[in-house]
């Protein structure tokens, strides 16, 4: 292993870039880290650390925009947008935990390259629709811009959202510039109490097509509710159906009621108020019910009403355990590593959805495809767009496939 | 504005061509009558005509590969089309090229509403999707003003927005799914009823690359359940300093409404010749609020922005009293441009976005501009998100008169770009701003653009002579070095 390199600005990365480039020495690109487990192991022996090109740019609240070093800590970013009562709309997940690390939330970059979001998803939409532009160092050594700092730009191919997603294998990132939003001026839960989870999940499509607006919709088996630390939950000895309502007081306090009086009939029915509420999504957010390390660990997307029914096979025929985030549309599945982490038996009754490999031993993570492999064409033509970043392949080779 | 000279070797293959492309498609969809040509032969940028080669109207998805197959093969060029509204010449032919209207794509195929997805064809009309599910309380949220023509497929390679884009997002925050057929024919499948696709995020390219990328064949769209309640402020103040200064004050309040658009003067008294809305004649700008969700937050949100406006020393102030009253508001904006074209021969509507901040120098910079080549603009934008539609007013019969309404229009882009804009916020590029694409880019960021494009197309077949200002070659683009832009072979042609 060489020397990792840390470069302090935009020309310095450049610099590092181009100095694997004519070495032929490929890169490991990491923000700070955190997530290193996901994906597959990139096949590089030097690590190029982003951590340094940090710091808030640019803040204009009453512009919906902010602009960072993409190796500024999302912690940071959350901190400085919470003063002004604004979010990240996309509630990225703070997933540095899965994998053992203290700073769960890596940097923005990061958040960014992996394409990460939370409950809110499946309205708000993912990093990929928040993200308005970037400037980078591709593959080529070269630095390039995309994008701009307003919302409505159709200036060109949206590269912005190519690289959301990459794993950093296009380019390295150095500034990320992104949509905020206000946040709720409140926030309620309704629970519903014993529904299994092919109910769950009719209910949970109930809910998301009624006019109430909905913002996080989840359901917890049992033992998994079980472990939440809030009270209500973990008390509710049963499995749990979460419905989030989100905004002005009044209004919030109207379609909680709305929703309590729509399941009503159908099992106990509680409500979670702002601050019990915010540690409960933040548990959903950060998969800590699936926290121990010793389990292999799925996020399985698929159409929404398919999840419930999906989860309840998955979980009889690995042994796993797991629950349902954006609606059912997710699920989150922990089961033994064994040599193959059960991939046949997850990869299976997809209707078009994929799974991906979110934590278990390197070995596994070689052997087992991490991401639902493509379609040839598809997979050829993604082949021709890494070349055209990264034509020595020095950016994190194989870390999303194997050989590329 | 120049188009390359036509390919002679692709003129020569023309009877071939037809004589294939009749093999499988009925004698009514390939058209090679020249009259008939005529009717492709623009787009909504009337300013530049081409009637294409031929023109192909299939109706499969297998006929849409094949003809591309056979295209490929000879090296001919191709020109997908929608529904040709297109303002920014994305759909203007190609005399050596083969016109491809999806017009007879026009099946919505499935309708999922627990899934909150349906599945339609490119040529089916944007307004079509929300008719199709609006007997189920849903709808589709972005909301070109050219809805009711334009085609789903033109609204993907275009990423188009409305007036609700501020609030529900764009196309490309709406798509879930794409089948998409490539220049070589082969016919891919991208996402579908499930969120996020793994791998690199293809529909994301596909979406707003104007037709130069893949041809799109199918969409799975995300459909919304309608809110409970709409409602409309008309709000009237005496500068557009007070108004664009109002829409910070409802952002930064933490509010964001629907709609927030806004006129000025000229536009006001356009739209009220036009139409008859009801809009105050004294203002000097207008703003239309549209607030929507559930009754009790409407009603909540609307007297907070009524407050915001009157501190902001609002002239006039209507809250809509029933959904006619709502319409009502929003018929003259959305009829602001037919109602310019009453008070001028001819206008050139523009497109740029702005940080909403430096609304009133752009505003200032433009009546200076306006000044200087001495013609009038009329404002409509959407002020919620800083994208500007400056309206120049001109006479083509006069001479001289169309070029300075295109300098002029050039340089508004310019001084977008210049405050932090960009050229343009949902017209596109097109053949309109090719060569204003340097103004913004670098040759090395614009190089990156080109090796995205030869990923997809390696012979640059699909669409070509939009969007970039040079046709680079995508062999000399896989070089590790391009300095300093000096082109090799300068003598082949460029655009
Ligand atoms: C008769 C009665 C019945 C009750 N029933 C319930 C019930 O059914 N369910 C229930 O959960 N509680 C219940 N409570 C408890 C009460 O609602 C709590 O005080 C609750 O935190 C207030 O919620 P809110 O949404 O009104 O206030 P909020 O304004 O949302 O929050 C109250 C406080 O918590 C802080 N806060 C909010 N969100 C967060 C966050 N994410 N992180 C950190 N701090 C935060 C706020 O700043 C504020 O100081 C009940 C109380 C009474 C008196
Ligand atoms: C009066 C008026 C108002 C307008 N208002 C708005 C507005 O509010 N917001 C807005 O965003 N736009 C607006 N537009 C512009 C225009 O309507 C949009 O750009 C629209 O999306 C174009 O759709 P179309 O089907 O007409 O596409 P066309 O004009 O036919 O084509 C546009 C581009 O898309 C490509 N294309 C078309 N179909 C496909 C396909 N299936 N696969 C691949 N490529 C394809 C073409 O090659 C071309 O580059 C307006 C236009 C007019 C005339």
């Amino acid at each position: 292993m060489r020397d990792d390199m840390k470069p302090l600005n935009e020309e310095h990365l450049r610099e590092c870039v181009a100095e694997a480039v004519a070495g032929g020495a490929p890169l490991e690109v990491a923000g700070q880290g955190t997530k290193r487990g996901f994906g597959r192991p990139a096949a590089a022996d030097r690590r190029l650390e982003l951590s340094a090109l940090s710091g808030i740019r640019l803040y204009e609240p009453e512009e919906l925009v902010m602009s960072a070093g993409a190796g500024t800590p999302l912690d940071e970013i959350e901190a400085a947008l919470a003063a002004k009562r604004q979010m990240l709309a996309f509630e990225p997940p703070h997933l540095g935990r899965i994998y053992g690390h203290a700073q769960a939330g890596g940097t923005i970059g990061g958040v960014f390259a992996c394409n990460l979001a939370g409950p809110r998803r499946f309205r708000a939409g993912a990093a990929r629709d928040h993200l308005l532009g970037f400037r980078g160092v591709s593959g080529r050594a070269e630095i390039f811009k995309s994008g701009g700092r307003v919302v409505k730009n159709v200036t060109g191919y949206d590269l912005s959202k190519l690289v959301c997603g990459s794993f950093g294998t296009l380019a390295a990132l150095s500034e990320v510039t992104f949509k905020v939003l206000p946040a709720p001026e409140k926030t309620w839960t309704v629970l519903v109490f014993g529904l299994g989870a092919t109910e769950a999940a009719a209910a949970m499509a109930e809910a998301a097509g009624a006019p109430h607006e909905v913002t996080g919709l989840c359901h917890l088996p049992a033992a998994i509710a079980m472990e939440s630390t809030v009270d209500y939950v973990a008390g509710a000895g049963t499995s749990v159906t979460a419905i989030r309502v989100e905004g002005p007081g009044p209004s919030v306090e109207h379609r909680a009621g709305a929703l309590k009086a729509m399941f009503a009939g159908r099992g106990g029915v509680e409500e979670l108020h702002g601050h019990r509420s915010g540690e409960f999504w933040t548990e959903i957010r950060d998969v800590q019910p699936l926290l121990g390390r010793d389990r292999a660990l799925w996020r399985v997307s698929l159409p929404a009403t398919d999840g419930g029914a999906w989860l309840d096979r998955a979980m009889a025929e690995t042994g796993g355990d797991g629950y349902l985030d954006w609606a059912g549309g997710l699920v989150w599945l922990a089961v033994a590593p064994g040599d193959d982490a059960h991939a046949a038996a997850v990869r299976q009754g997809l209707n078009g959805g994929h799974a991906t490999l979110m934590r278990a031993p390197d070995g596994v993570r070689r052997r087992v495809p991490v991401f639902e492999p493509e379609a040839t064409p598809v997979a050829a033509l993604s082949r021709r767009i890494k070349e055209g970043f990264d034509p020595k392949g020095v950016l994190n080779p194989g870390r999303m496939v194997e050989g590329v | 504005m120049q188009m390359p000279e036509p390919d002679r070797a692709a003129l020569g293959q023309r009877s071939e061509l037809v004589a294939r492309f009749r093999e499988f498609l009925p004698s009514d969809s390939v058209v090679v009558d020249e009259a008939a040509l005529r009717a492709f032969e623009c787009d909504g940028l009337t300013a530049y005509r081409q009637p294409p080669m031929i023109a192909v109207l299939p109706e499969t998805t297998a006929e849409v590969s094949r003809m591309l197959k056979l295209c490929k093969a000879a090296g001919v060029k191709v020109v997908p089309r929608g529904a040709g509204t297109s303002l920014s010449g994305g759909a203007l032919p190609l005399a050596d090229g083969v016109l491809l209207g999806l017009a007879k794509l026009n099946r919505v195929l499935e309708i999922d509403y627990p899934n909150r997805a349906a599945v339609v064809q490119p040529g089916v009309t944007n307004l079509a999707i929300s008719q199709a599910v609006e007997g189920e309380g849903f709808y589709y949220a972005p909301d070109p003003s050219s809805q009711i023509a334009c085609s789903i497929g033109g609204n993907v390679a275009e990423n188009s927005g409305g007036v609700h884009c501020l609030k529900y997002g764009l196309t490309t925050n709406n798509i879930l799914g794409l089948e998409v057929v490539l220049m070589d024919g082969e016919v891919i499948r991208l996402g579908g009823r499930h969120l996020d696709q793994p791998g690199y995020d293809l529909i994301g390219v596909l979406t707003g690359s104007e037709g130069l990328l893949g041809v799109v064949t199918e969409v799975t769209v995300r459909i919304l359940r309608r809110p409970e309640v709409a409602r409309g402020l008309l709000v009237g103040f005496d500068s557009v300093e007070a108004g664009g200064a109002c829409v910070a004050d409802i952002i930064g309040a933490g509010i964001i409404p629907a709609g927030m658009e806004m006129m000025d003067r000229p536009a006001i008294h356009a739209a009220e010749a036009f139409c008859h809305p009801g809009y105050p004649l004294d203002a000097e700008a207008l703003l239309i609020i549209e607030l929507d969700g559930p009754a009790v937050e409407v009603d909540h949100l609307t007297e907070i922005v009524r407050g915001l406006c009157e501190k902001r020393g609002a002239v006039s102030l209507r809250v809509s009293a029933s959904e006619t009253e709502r319409l009502n508001f929003w018929a003259g904006r959305k009829a602001a441009f037919p109602a310019v074209g009453r008070i001028s021969p001819d206008y050139y509507c523009m497109d740029g976005t702005i940080p909403r901040a430096r609304l009133p120098h752009v505003l200032a910079r433009m009546a200076e501009m306006s000044g200087k080549y001495g013609l009038r603009v009329a404002n409509v934008f959407h002020a919620g998100d800083g994208n500007l539609h400056p309206l120049i007013l001109y006479d083509a019969n006069e001479p001289g008169e169309l070029e300075r309404a295109e300098d002029f229009g050039a340089d508004i882009l310019r001084l977008c770009v210049e405050v932090g804009g960009v050229l343009t916020g949902e017209h596109g590029v097109g053949v309109e701003k090719r060569d204003l694409m340097g103004t913004m880019f670098t040759e090395v960021d614009l190089n990156q653009q080109q090796r995205l494009k030869c990923a997809f197309d390696p012979d640059g077949l699909l669409n070509p002579g939009k969007v970039f200002p040079t046709l680079h070659r995508c062999a000399e683009l896989g070089r590790m070095h391009i300095h300093g832009g000096r082109m090799p072979f300068p003598d082949l042609p460029r655009f």
